[in-house]
């Protein structure tokens, strides 16, 4: 069976980022990025089914800018076997991704979609639900647990009240959470190898899809900082303190 | 138009978020309708009908409902929300998972985690983990919106509102439930406490985290957890707190043995009152923390649970 993972190049997660002082959004210049760490757990998922012989092709597909090709080379050098860039300047909503995503699926027809469950920069968590939606098929978001079974996938959800496992019917689409897999390192030689792997590269604009979206961004601000409040000596000072000043106990 | 409100609720209880995402939903306009949709949820839609400010409660009551699977609750939301001006929900793992493809099935972008209402259009929500803060201003038809609730303050329970039986039956084969594994607690829900106690790393292992059951027993305190805890096993994912866990603002939140890295600040930092026990006086968490007791963690709960 042949999956589509969808990656995206986001801030690397250690990095915090800072508000640029005109509030049009947030400094990117010269910072570090990186496949968006949910996206990477989607890569390594495909692979890993891949390696068991359950899927037979795993196809990497990115949108954004030509420095997203780097974030579609890690995900070959995982074990991906070919890349799609599609190729906008425009900084795309999830609405718009989804739909190009769509053609993709409509072209490529997988049995398996992998995506992060949202990405650390916009942290949207829309992107995998609009796609199955916009595809007329079933999902399993925020997943820990991937199991391929005939003609259906179980997929055990992390939910706020613990873990849910729901079948779906084949074709469907699976947004990870973080303790589906552990991703691996690329090796050198993948590394080396990757460069070699095909990658596709096509206008977003040539798939005849609206790009706009109707939601504007107004501004961009620094959050409230909060003070570092004080040190206690010990317990009996935090117990009288949470009592007489905050009254919190 | 009229605002349309998806209820949280597992079939017996209405949860508390709904206060707030009611709460949410009157800072956008005027006419609330809300929507139980779930199999023998009765009692939900009676207690749904006293949220202040509700004129009316649709109750979508039917087995293929019961365990809201995102298939045939967005199909159902989508057909009912056309004629609404907003749709709202909580930010939960339940509306995270079912909204986005009512936005999708309805061609409006969605508005995620929004923590401020400006006015009917304009919304504000948390970026990069809560390291920035934007303002959105939405120009399609139909809003779709989930709501970061521990932002908003609880309605008061004095309507109400007339029930309105809703037959729509949107079955479908594409997705069926299995299994749940629900963590049972008789302690509060993480996202409704007034304090939040919770360990990190530093507690080693799960046997430790009675240290903190004590001590949440007198504090009528829910217990959380750091990622490192989760993924090392000591406790169960759904005490996780932060950017991808739960977002928690109780009035008071005590770190113990949490090293502070910001995905976990993402999801507690707009608590009242933060309190960090650790032994590493550098440890980041001391920098929002009001009160911090630097030390062994191990000797510091026992004293702890016996001084309150
Ligand atoms: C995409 C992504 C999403 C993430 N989402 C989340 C999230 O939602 N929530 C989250 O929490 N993390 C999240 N993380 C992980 C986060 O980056 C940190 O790794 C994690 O929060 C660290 O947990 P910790 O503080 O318990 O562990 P550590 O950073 O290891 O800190 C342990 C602390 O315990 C202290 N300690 C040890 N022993 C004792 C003792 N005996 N007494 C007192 N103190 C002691 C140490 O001094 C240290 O400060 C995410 C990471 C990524 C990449």
């Amino acid at each position: 069976m042949k999956i589509l993972v969808p990656v995206k190049r986001a801030i690397d997660y250690n990095v915090k980022v800072r508000v640029k002082s005109d509030q049009s959004g947030v400094d990117l210049a010269n910072t570090k990025m990186a496949i968006n760490p949910f996206c990477e757990i989607a890569v390594e998922e495909a692979v890993r089914l891949k390696e068991q012989g359950v899927a037979t092709e795993i196809v990497a597909v990115s949108i954004g800018d030509k420095a997203c090709q780097e974030q579609i080379r890690t995900a070959l050098a995982l074990g991906a076997d070919r890349g799609l860039h599609i190729e906008t300047e425009q900084s795309l909503e999830s609405l718009q991704v989804a739909k190009l995503l769509q053609k993709v699926v409509e072209a490529e027809q997988p049995q398996l979609v992998i995506l992060g469950k949202q990405s650390i920069d916009s942290d949207n968590n829309q992107t995998g639900q609009m796609l199955a939606a916009l595809c007329g098929l079933p999902q399993g978001t925020f997943a820990s647990k991937v199991e391929i079974n005939g003609d259906k996938v179980n997929v055990t959800r992390e939910v706020d009240g613990g873990l849910q496992t729901v079948a779906l019917a084949l074709p469907a689409v699976v947004t990870t959470d973080l303790r589906l897999n552990e991703p691996r390192y690329a090796s050198l030689p993948n590394i080396m190898k990757a460069k070699r792997k095909p990658l596709d590269v096509k206008a977003a604009a040539d798939f005849g899809v609206e790009l706009t979206s109707k939601v504007k961004l107004l501004k961009v601000e620094a959050p409230a900082q909060r003070q570092g409040g004080v040190k206690v000596a010990d317990v009996a000072e935090l117990v009288a303190k949470l009592k007489n000043e905050a009254k919190v106990i | 138009m009229a605002i349309l409100v998806y209820v949280e609720h597992d079939n017996a209880h209405l949860k508390a978020e709904n206060l707030k995402l009611v709460d949410a939903a009157t800072k956008m306009g005027s006419e609330l309708h809300l929507l139980v949709a779930g199999y023998q949820c009765q009692d939900v839609a009676q207690q749904a009908a006293t949220l202040a400010g509700v004129s009316k409660v649709l109750v979508a009551d039917d087995a293929a409902y019961q365990h809201q699977l995102a298939e045939n609750i967005g199909e159902l939301v989508t057909e009912l929300g056309r004629d609404y001006s907003h749709i709202l929900a909580a930010a939960t793992t339940t509306g995270k998972n079912f909204m986005p493809r009512v936005a999708a099935l309805l061609d409006v972008a969605q508005i995620s985690d929004i923590i401020n209402v400006e006015s009917a259009d304009t919304f504000v929500r948390p970026i990069y983990a809560g390291n920035a803060i934007a303002t959105v201003q939405s120009e399609d038809a139909i809003k779709v919106i989930t709501v970061r609730t521990s932002a908003f303050d609880a309605v008061e329970q004095s309507g109400s509102a007339a029930l309105e039986a809703i037959s729509l039956n949107k079955a479908n084969n594409l997705s069926a439930f299995v299994g749940a594994e629900l963590t049972k607690s008789e302690r509060p829900e993480l996202t409704a406490a007034r304090v939040v106690i919770s360990g990190g790393r530093g507690m080693q292992n799960g046997d430790n985290f009675k240290l903190l059951e004590g001590i949440a027993d007198k504090l009528g305190a829910a217990i959380g957890a750091s990622r490192a805890a989760v993924d090392a096993g000591f406790v169960p994912n759904d005490m996780q707190v932060g950017q991808t866990g739960k977002i928690v603002a109780p009035e008071l939140y005590i770190a113990v043995g949490i090293s502070g890295a910001i995905q976990h600040l993402a999801g507690m930092k707009d608590s009242k009152v933060i309190v960090a026990i650790n032994k590493d006086e550098e440890a980041p968490i001391f920098q929002i923390a009001d009160y911090g007791l630097v030390g062994d963690l191990f000797q510091i709960l026992p004293e702890l649970e016996a001084s309150l």
